[in-house]
C-alpha cells in the first residue's frame, strides 16, 4: 500500500460514540463479513491435498495417496473427488476399497471412471 | 512398557518395538484441573492439582519441596533433529511442569506436498511423520502416567499438505496443532485460494478430533519492523483465524489465540504491552488465550530474554493465560538445549505461582491512558477491516499488502507483505468440486453429495464404505523406514555406547554430543577478548569452539564472553570416583539411641561467616534438623572464631561440633577446617570431639582432606548427619 500518515483521528468520528458494548459487536459483525465468501470459497472447491486427505482417511498410504491423486489429477477426476472414484470402482467390480485404489494405482480403469461419469453429468 | 520408574530411563528401542500396532490412548485437548490448592500452610487460587513424580523449584528445598501448579497449561517447543533425543527431554520437562509439548517441523516441510515417512534427521525441527508422532506421542502416553497429568502434544497443519497433516495427527493422537491459512499466504508464500480451501478441512478435521487449535498471529510481530505498531492488525488477524474456525464447527473453546507481548524492555515494556493485552481479551472473550513470550527482541543474551519473559509473565497474570507458552532463553542463538527448556519452564512456574491471584490486591484502571489506549487499539482494528470490506475483501487486502506494514494503522509505510493472488506455492491447483462430487470420509468440509447413494448416510459419509479411519483405527496404513541410511535405528548404534554403556559425554541436545559452554571474562575490549576466548577453548582441547554471546562491560575494562565447543572424550562411569552414600538410619532408631547416650552439638558459622540459614535447618527441630532425634545443641551463632567452637565444646560438654562455613573465597572454608582440627589437638580434645562442617561448597572428600570426620554439601537434611553422628559416636566408644 502506498504510504499514507496516520490520520486515525478522522477516520474514526463514526466509532467515537459507540459504547464498547457497540464497538465489539461491530468488530465481529465486519469479521464475518470478511470470513463468509472465504468459507463459500472452500465450500464448493478441493485440492490434492485435500483429495490425499480423504484417501488416507480410507485407509490408503500416504504413498498410495500421493499415485491415486496424482493419476486422477492427469485426467480431470478430482473434481468428482478421489474418494468417490475409489468408491464407484469398488462398488461397481464388487472388489474392496484397497484393490480399487490399487487399480487406479496401476493407471487401470481410468478411461471406465471418465466414461461413467461422462455418462452420469 | 507400561510404567516408568524415576530412577530408570526411558528406553527408547522398548518405545519403537512394535510400534506398528500402537494407537494412542486418547484424542482430544485436555485443559488442566484449575482449582485452589492448600499445600502446606498456604493456598493456590489460579492453581491446578499437583503432580505424581516431579522437580520443584531450586528453591522449594527449604519450603517442603512443595512444587504447586498454575492453572495454566504449560507449554515448551522441543524439536533437537533427533525426536529420540527429544523424548527424553520431553520426560525431564513433564517433572518440571510442561503439560504442553510443541514439535517444531523441520526446515522446508510446509513447502513439502504431501506426507514423510520413516525418521530422517530434521534441520531446525523435525521431520514430522507417522513413525515419530507415534513414537513421541507413545512414550509421552507412558510419560503422564509416570507424572499423573494428561500431556497435549502439538505440531503443525500448515504448509501445502494440511488436510493430511489434520488426518494424521487425528490419527496419532495429537492435541492441539497451529493452524492459520494467513502463516501459509504471508510468511511462506503459499497461494492463498489453496491455503484458504485447504484450511477449511484441515479446521473440520481438527474440529472432529477436538484438538485445540492455536492461530499464527504472533509472526506479524515477530516481522514487523517495529512490533507494536503492528497491534491494530494483530486483532484482525485474530479475527480472521479465530471467526474461520468458528464457523468450520471448531468448539470456541479450543479457538487459542497466540498472542505475544509485542514490545520488550527498554521500551515501556508494560504501557505498550498491556493496553494491547485488555484490548484483545476483551473483543476474544469467547476464545482462549495462549499467552506466548516475546522472541523479537531477543539476543544471545539469556539473562536478557528471561527478564523480558518474566515481564511477559506479569502481563498474564495481569489480564489471563490459558495456555502459558514458554520461549527458551537460549532461542536467540540456537535450537533450544535441553537445560534452557527446562529453564524457561521454570520462569513459567516460578512467575505465575509468585504472582498468584494478583488481580484480587491489584485492580486494572478502567479511565485515563490504559482505557483510552486499549480503545485506540480497538478502533484502530476495526477501521482496518472496514477499509479491507471496501477494497473488495480479504485477498484483495492481501494483494494490495495491507498486511504486516509497520504503519500503525491507519498510517501506512509501504512495507507490507504483498502476495499475487494467482501466485506463490500451489497457484492455480484449487480445483472446483461437481454437482457429483464425493468423498465418503467422516470430517469433510464444504459439498459432498452423500445423497445420489445414499440419503441415510449424509450425515455419516464415512458409513458408505463401513467406516474411515477415524472410526476404525486399525485401517491405518503404517509405512515404516524409507531411507536406509537416515532414521533412528541408525542414530541408535552411533549413540549407543553413551546409552547402555559405561561411558558418558555431556550434551546439550543429542545424546553424548560433547557440547560444553565456557562462561569467560576478559580484561579487554570486544574484538580482542573474542579472540581471546577462542584461544582458550582451543587450548582446553575443545573443537569447534564458537563464541555464542558477548557483553560489554566496560569498552576497554572488559568483555563477557561465552563460548561453546565440543569437549572430545568419553567420561568412564566405572573409573570415576563417586561420593560415598550415607548410611540413614530411620528415624525411631536415632531417637532410641540418642535416648540411651545423650549427645549434644555446638554449632555455628565459622570466622566472617554470616549465613545461617543453612545450619538453621539441620539444627532445628522445625525444619528436620538434628534435634528433631532428640540432640541438644548449643547455637553460638554466627561469625564464631574458630577457637570459640572448641572452648564451647569443652565448656558444654558436648560431643559434636557442627561448624557451618558457606564462604569459600580463598579457600576459607579450607582453612577454618584445618584450624578447628589442630585447635582441637591443641587442646587434647580431638578423639573426643566428632567434628563436621557443612556448606554450598563442602564434599564429604574435601572435609575429611581437612581433618574432619564428615562434610556436608547442598541439600543435605538433618537426618543425615544425625545418622552420621549415631554410626561415628558408636565408632568411639568401642575404641
Amino acid at each position: 500500500m502506498k504510504e499514507r500518515i496516520d490520520d486515525f483521528e478522522t477516520r474514526r468520528e463514526h466509532l467515537k460514540g459507540l459504547s464498547d458494548k457497540e464497538l465489539k459487536a461491530y468488530f465481529l459483525k465486519l469479521s464475518e463479513e470478511m470470513i463468509d465468501p472465504l468459507l463459500d470459497l472452500a465450500y464448493n472447491n478441493t485440492s490434492k491435498s485435500i483429495e490425499r486427505s480423504v484417501l488416507l482417511r480410507m485407509g490408503f498410504s500416504s504413498i498410495d495417496a500421493k499415485i491415486i491423486v496424482d493419476v486422477l489429477d492427469e485426467n480431470k477426476l478430482l473434481r468428482k473427488g478421489a474418494g468417490h472414484c475409489v468408491y464407484i470402482l469398488s462398488k461397481h467390480k464388487k472388489i474392496d476399497i484397497f484393490d480399487a485404489g490399487q487399480l487406479i494405482v496401476n493407471g487401470e480403469k481410468i478411461q471406465y471412471l471418465l466414461e461413467y461419469f461422462n455418462n452420469n453429468e | 512398557m507400561n510404567k516408568l520408574e524415576p530412577n530408570v530411563k526411558l528406553d527408547i528401542r522398548e518405545i519403537l518395538k512394535d510400534i506398528e500396532n500402537y494407537h494412542p490412548k486418547r484424542r482430544g485437548w485436555i485443559w488442566r484441573d484449575a482449582s485452589p490448592q492448600k499445600i502446606g500452610e498456604f493456598t493456590y487460587m489460579q492453581a491446578s492439582p499437583g503432580l505424581k513424580n516431579f522437580v520443584p523449584l531450586p528453591s522449594a528445598r527449604s519450603l517442603g519441596n512443595i512444587d504447586p501448579q498454575p492453572a495454566a497449561v504449560i507449554t515448551t517447543e522441543i524439536a533437537s533433529g533427533r525426536f529420540e533425543d527429544d523424548i527424553r527431554r520431553m520426560r525431564m520437562a513433564a517433572y518440571h511442569g510442561a503439560d504442553h509439548i510443541m514439535v517444531i517441523r523441520t526446515a522446508g516441510q510446509s513447502h513439502f506436498d504431501g506426507l514423510l515417512e520413516g525418521t530422517p534427521q530434521g534441520i531446525g525441527g523435525v521431520p514430522v511423520t507417522r513413525k515419530q508422532l507415534r513414537a513421541q506421542r507413545k512414550a509421552l502416553d507412558i510419560i503422564e502416567e509416570e507424572v499423573g497429568r494428561p500431556i497435549n502434544y502439538h505440531s503443525y497443519v500448515s504448509g501445502v499438505a494440511g488436510p493430511e497433516i489434520a488426518v494424521l495427527f487425528t490419527e496419532e493422537g495429537v492435541n492441539g496443532a497451529h493452524q492459520d491459512p494467513q502463516y501459509n499466504i504471508l510468511y511462506r508464500n503459499i497461494n492463498a485460494i489453496r491455503s484458504i480451501v485447504d484450511a477449511a478441512e484441515s479446521k473440520k478435521i481438527m474440529a472432529y478430533a477436538q484438538m485445540a487449535q492455536i492461530d499464527g498471529a504472533h509472526n506479524a510481530n515477530a516481522t514487523a519492523r517495529d512490533a507494536w505498531k503492528v497491534m491494530p492488525e494483530l486483532l484482525v488477524q485474530h479475527i480472521i483465524n479465530s471467526m474461520f474456525s468458528e464457523k468450520v464447527g471448531i468448539l470456541k473453546e479450543n479457538i487459542c489465540l497466540s498472542t505475544v507481548p509485542p514490545a520488550a524492555s527498554p521500551t515501556p515494556d508494560l504501557k505498550l504491552n498491556l493496553p494491547y493485552a485488555v484490548a484483545l481479551r476483551e473483543f476474544f472473550s469467547d476464545y482462549k488465550m495462549r499467552a506466548q513470550m516475546n522472541t523479537k527482541y531477543m539476543g544471545s543474551s539469556t539473562r536478557e530474554a528471561t527478564v523480558t519473559h518474566v515481564l511477559n509473565l506479569l502481563i498474564s497474570r495481569l489480564t489471563s493465560a490459558d495456555i502459558q507458552s514458554t520461549i527458551t532463553p537460549d532461542e536467540g542463538r540456537n535450537v533450544p538445549w535441553h537445560i534452557y527448556n527446562i529453564e524457561a519452564l521454570d520462569t513459567a512456574k516460578q512467575a505465575l505461582i509468585g504472582m498468584d491471584d494478583l488481580l484480587s490486591m491489584v485492580k486494572l484502571k478502567d479511565e485515563g491512558y490504559l482505557r483510552d489506549k486499549k480503545r485506540e487499539i480497538q478502533e484502530r482494528s476495526i477501521l482496518m477491516m472496514e477499509e479491507i470490506i471496501e477494497m473488495g475483501g480479504y485477498f484483495k487486502a492481501v494483494e494490495a499488502g495491507m498486511f504486516v506494514d509497520s504503519g500503525e494503522y491507519p498510517a501506512r509505510n509501504g512495507d507490507g507483505i504483498s502476495r499475487d493472488i494467482n501466485g506463490g506455492v500451489g497457484a492455480g491447483t484449487v480445483i472446483k468440486r461437481d454437482k457429483d462430487y464425493m468423498a465418503p470420509v467422516t470430517a469433510h468440509y464444504g459439498y459432498n453429495n452423500v445423497a445420489q447413494y445414499s440419503k441415510e448416510f449424509i450425515e455419516d459419509p464415512s458409513k458408505l464404505i463401513g467406516g474411515c479411519t477415524f472410526e476404525k483405527p486399525e485401517m491405518i496404513k503404517f509405512i515404516d523406514e524409507l531411507d536406509e541410511t537416515d532414521n533412528v535405528y541408525l542414530r541408535l548404534d552411533k549413540s549407543e555406547k553413551y546409552r547402555s554403556g559405561n561411558l558418558l559425554r555431556p550434551e546439550v541436545e543429542w545424546l553424548g554430543d560433547g557440547t560444553v559452554v565456557v562462561d569467560l571474562f576478559f580484561s579487554a575490549n570486544e574484538r580482542v577478548a573474542e579472540a581471546a576466548a577462542l584461544e582458550t577453548g582451543a587450548k582446553m582441547n575443545l573443537i569447534d569452539v564458537e563464541v555464542i554471546h558477548k557483553e560489554m562491560l566496560h569498552p576497554s575494562e572488559g568483555t563477557r564472553i561465552q563460548i561453546k565447543g565440543t569437549f572430545n572424550f568419553d567420561i568412564e562411569i566405572d573409573k570415576l570416583v563417586l561420593p560415598e552414600i550415607i548410611k540413614l538410619h530411620s528415624e525411631d532408631e536415632i531417637i532410641d539411641y540418642v535416648k540411651k547416650n545423650p549427645i549434644k552439638v555446638v554449632a555455628g558459622t565459622a570466622g566472617n561467616d554470616e549465613h545461617s540459614v543453612g545450619i538453621r535447618e539441620v539444627l532445628d527441630i522445625k525444619h528436620g534438623g538434628v534435634e528433631k532425634y532428640g540432640i541438644k545443641y548449643e547455637y553460638l551463632g554466627t561469625s564464631v572464631p574458630i577457637e570459640k567452637f572448641i572452648d564451647a565444646a569443652i565448656e558444654t560438654k558436648s560431643n559434636v561440633i557442627m561448624m557451618s562455613t558457606i564462604i569459600s573465597h580463598d579457600g576459607i572454608h579450607y582453612k577454618s577446617m584445618k584450624k578447628l582440627h589442630n585447635y582441637a589437638v591443641e587442646k587434647g580434645v580431638r578423639d573426643k570431639l566428632i567434628l563436621i562442617t557443612g556448606g554450598t561448597q563442602v564434599t564429604p572428600e574435601i572435609a575429611r582432606k581437612n581433618h574432619m570426620d564428615q562434610g556436608f554439601g547442598r541439600g543435605t537434611k538433618g537426618i543425615q548427619i544425625a545418622s552420621f553422628i549415631l554410626d561415628k559416636h558408636k565408632e568411639m566408644n568401642k575404641k
